[in-house]
């Protein structure tokens, strides 16, 4: 029986160490230089499928005190278990920074991402950052939304794709504007969708989609709105934190 | 030690009472070995675990009521489906437990199937007959299929869903990769329904190739594909120098001159960047072909060619007979016969052979060939199995070139060989494969492709897709896809329409391709003057759009030929030309419908039909629509527009008959103008020319 619990633990143990084995390697690069701070250069709320590479590298910049950009710091990237980072841990550029590809983890929902460096007194300084894993129901929102909704609630526009949410007399409120729509039930978005915007008081120039997109769409479209609110709205699951 | 044993033996088994009692206590323990097994597993560890999670949170009851302890299976024997992932993945169906982050406690996400109808080793592999982790995710020695990574769980919708799903963007890229990288070419693909997969790029001929470019430019070319263009499609095959001058020595030894392709030059490439630029855009090239401007960016299609050095490519007197009519050089290219003008030719050949970069070829420098060199380039021309893709005078394509792969997606692990440091597992064998062929075996033919991680995943996914359970799942459950017809017009406009390459762009009948609007009820659509007046004169409603109808420069006769065909072979049976005029509405049906129009349904948010007023751009400019379209179309339109056009961005509103009739009524009276119903300059018209998205 011991034996048998042994070898559970023993399977545990390993399985530990393989889950670690992908987002951290020991790595032999030594730190020439020490900021006091990290700061994110881009990359972050960026959007990607369960299990698939963010679009965008992250980009972080190690400081020093006066907030200049200190090369050759050592940077080491970590997040829970199953979030990918190549490189895991780099030294900083010339101008400061580091760049990394970072792949999330099988489950929908926000992943915190975190970049640490050290200080001259070798304590640890970090950065969190949140990336947002999409899976199928938000994908399915996304695509709709790249269809239906993105040129009027989106106001950026593209080479491809020109926005139209200039030419509007009532603004549309971008998907990410969560301040305002965190607040809204998830009912009141279903209504505001299939009977257009008279049906909560608000302008006839948000159409009714009832008829054009299935009940099923529409509420793949509000998990998206929901999975990229910005602050996220609670209806989004959890955060996948490293404790 | 000896004495010790046998006082031992004597202490157990010294008379039969004590051999009893031993052997009763052994014999116990073993039969305890099972319940206490039973009592530690796994399964019974996280069932408590979850008992813990919902103890506290305020809907503990209704999940206590909805918990079953015990071993839970879901069995599925036409799916083959055992599966007792749900003994520990105990809160899969319980909506309210969305906020769970620790597995495996969580709420399963939304996905448009039931896990009783189709269970979890469908979708996700590994042994859904196992009770403990070890065996139920990962590969055992008698279970090699291990739970599949997520970022390729796309691949078994792909078992069933033979066409494209709007919630599997990864799967549908990967499919479209391997049909147009020229995966298809060497590989072959079986699908269960029997069917082989085709690709969708077209690879040149070279039986001519001598015609159209020089030996240095294939030289180095084939040396590095993408050091001529980014974008090209040509994977790299890492030949030696010594190679790739036999090769190019081949290739144009072994080429004939096609009549025609070599014609003089009737005119001087015309030096004048200003009139060259404006021609190539009106002549909407870039809907196809692609430049690299200066910041580095690519700008238009990616339908034909890279352009940026085309001028380091491309001989002059080619270039002209090319552009004069694509079709005498490759009668299957999609490129369109416009009817250039002599001028045009020259004006757009000097423009193109200016997009040139001096350094480009300026270190290929190559001897004569000899006629070893010539035999050596033919016999590496048969070895990398250069013919699958391109056609060649004197040599057939190779059958099964290379490994087909119709069940990549169940091939055995143990027949796979692991680069070192590699996990051992199918998906990784594949991405890795795809990723850097040659470094399983330098001798290996495969070449090296230039895809992103993101196309990697893609293909992998697809490739995953194509496994034993899509042939031995249930036949009912099979989704076909959308089939592509082989449609073709008739007669002399069928002809027409087949030198101008419609259906580049086009589909008509489920044929042709998807940058430009559906034709297949055109003659419902629009009124016949203005299609004579489009085809002289195309513009669009959108002046953001990249992509446009060019102008084909067509005679009189042509564009009557098109407008008659068009006018009474795409008609639509729901819609009754003859059920609403072209005018001769009331004021008040046009009053009440603009009321319609700005108030009730909002018209002006997408579309413009007072320049001063309105700023909408997604739908098409309404200006003229009342010279452009029928009523009946509009009226039908009004009731639903999908019928119509599936797909379109305009939402059905569900109107009433009075609401559309009077809709079309306003919309009818939008004359674009009293003088000139479509004058020589105005912007002209084209409706619902939609986007689409470059890669």
């Amino acid at each position: 029986m011991k034996a048998n619990i042994a070898f559970l633990l023993g399977f545990v143990v390993l399985g530990t160490a393989c889950s670690r084995k992908g987002t951290s390697n020991i790595s032999s690069l030594k730190a020439t230089g020490f900021g006091a701070a990290i700061v994110e250069s881009s990359g972050g709320k960026q959007f990607s499928q369960t299990g698939g590479p963010l679009p965008q590298p992250v980009v972080v910049q190690v400081n020093d005190a006066q907030g200049t950009a200190v090369p050759g710091a050592l940077v080491e990237f970590t997040g829970v278990p199953g979030v990918a980072f190549d490189p895991a841990t780099a030294l900083t550029d010339s101008s400061g920074q580091v760049a990394t590809s970072v792949s999330l983890g099988g489950m929908a929902g926000r992943y915190q991402i975190i970049a640490s460096t050290f200080d001259k007194s070798h304590k640890e300084v970090e950065l969190k950052l949140e990336e947002i894993a999409l899976g199928y129901q938000q994908t399915l929102g996304r695509r709709l939304n790249e269809q239906y909704c993105d040129r009027c609630h989106n106001s950026e526009s593209t080479a491809e794709r020109v926005s139209n949410y200039d030419n509007l007399e009532v603004k549309p409120h971008p998907f990410t504007e969560g301040d305002t729509l965190n607040k809204l039930s998830d009912a009141d978005l279903t209504a505001i969708i299939t009977n257009g915007g008279p049906a909560l008081q608000k302008s006839a120039l948000m159409p009714a989609w009832g008829n054009t997109l299935s009940k099923s769409d529409i509420q793949a479209l509000i998990g998206y709105i929901r999975a990229v609110a910005d602050p996220p709205s609670k209806n989004a699951g959890p955060v996948y934190a490293r404790k | 030690m000896k004495e010790k044993l046998t006082s031992l033996w004597q202490k157990l088994f010294g008379d039969s009472v004590r051999a009893f009692g031993v052997v009763s206590v052994v014999f116990l323990v073993s039969i305890a070995i099972a319940p206490a097994k039973n009592f530690f597993s796994e399964w019974r560890h996280y069932q408590h675990g979850y008992l813990k999670v919902i103890r506290n949170r305020s809907e503990a009851n209704t999940l206590q009521r909805h918990f079953q302890g015990g071993i839970q299976q879901i069995w599925l024997p036409e799916l083959g489906v055992v599966d007792r992932c749900t003994s520990c993945h105990v809160g899969l169906k319980e909506a309210s437990l969305t906020d769970v982050a620790t597995q495996p406690y969580r709420k399963h996400p939304v996905i448009p199937h039931n896990l009783d109808q189709f269970g979890c080793t469908t979708c996700h592999r590994g042994q859904g007959a196992a009770t403990t982790v070890a065996e139920a995710h990962n590969s055992t020695l008698t279970w090699e299929q291990p739970i599949l990574p997520a970022k390729y769980v796309e691949s078994s919708c792909g078992e069933c869903h033979r066409g494209e799903l709007r919630g599997t963007p990864q799967l549908n890229q990967g499919r479209t990769l391997l049909a147009r990288e020229g995966c298809l070419h060497c590989h072959t693909v079986k699908l269960s329904d029997g069917s082989t997969m085709k690709p969708t790029d077209d690879p040149p001929s070279l039986s001519h190739v001598a015609d159209k470019t020089t030996r240095e430019w294939i030289f180095a070319w084939l040396k590095d594909p993408q050091a001529y263009a980014s974008t090209s499609t040509m994977p790299n095959f890492k030949l030696s120098d010594d190679d790739a001058r036999d090769i190019s020595a081949f290739l144009i030894a072994n080429s004939t001159p096609l009549a025609g392709d070599t014609a003089q030059l009737t005119a001087k490439a015309s030096a004048d960047p200003a009139a060259g630029a404006s021609l190539y855009g009106e002549s909407f090239c870039a809907s196809c072909h692609a430049v690299q401007n200066a910041a580095g960016n690519m700008v238009g299609g990616d339908v034909g060619p890279e352009l940026t050095r085309v001028g380091n490519k491309v001989k002059p007197e080619w270039l002209q007979a090319w552009l004069r009519n694509p079709r005498t050089y490759d009668p299957e290219t999609g490129m369109p016969h416009y009817r250039f003008n002599d001028a045009q030719v020259a004006t757009l050949s000097g423009f193109l052979l200016g997009k040139s970069d001096s350094d480009y070829l300026a270190n290929v420098h190559l001897e004569a060939a000899t006629p070893e060199q010539i035999a050596h380039g033919k016999r590496l021309v048969s070895d990398y199995g250069c013919a699958s893709c391109h056609e060649m005078a004197g040599i057939k394509k190779p059958e099964n070139f290379a490994p087909e792969l119709s069940r990549i997606g169940s091939k055995p692990v143990t027949q796979l060989i692991f680069l070192p440091g590699m996990q051992h597992a199918l998906p990784d064998y594949i991405a890795g494969k795809i990723k850097n062929p040659r470094a399983f075996s330098p001798g290996l033919k495969m070449p090296q492709y230039t895809f992103t991680p993101a196309q990697i995943d893609a293909l992998t996914t697809a490739l995953l897709s194509l496994n034993d359970r899509s042939y031995s799942l249930p036949p009912s459950l099979a989704m076909a896809g959308r089939a592509e017809t082989n449609y073709q017009p008739a007669g002399k406009a069928g002809k027409l329409m087949t030198d101008l390459s419609c259906f580049s762009c086009h589909r008509i009948n489920g044929h042709g391709g998807d940058m430009a609007p559906d034709l297949t009820w055109e003659g419902s659509s629009v009124q016949r003057d203005w299609l004579v007046q489009f085809f002289k004169n195309p513009g669009t409603l959108r002046p953001a759009l990249i992509r446009r109808m060019p102008r084909l420069n067509l005679t009189d006769g042509e564009v009557n030929e098109l407008t008659d065909y068009i006018m009474t072979v795409y008609q639509n049976p729901t819609v009754d030309r003859d059920s609403m005029p072209l005018s001769g509405y009331s004021q008040g049906q046009i009053e009440l419908g603009k009321q319609l129009f700005y108030g009730k349904y909002s018209c002006q948010g997408c579309h413009i039909v007072d320049t001063k007023t309105d700023k909408g751009y997604i739908g098409p400019t309404l200006t003229h629509v009342g010279s452009r379209l029928t009523g009946a179309w509009i009226y039908q339109w009004m009731k639903n527009p999908q019928s119509l056009r599936p797909g379109t961005v305009e939402p059905n509103r569900a109107m009433s008959d009075e609401d559309a009739r009077a809709l079309t009524a306003f919309l009818m009276s939008q004359k674009g103008g009293e003088k000139s119903p479509a004058p020589a300059k105005a912007v002209t018209h084209k409706a619902h020319t939609e986007e689409v998205a470059t890669r």
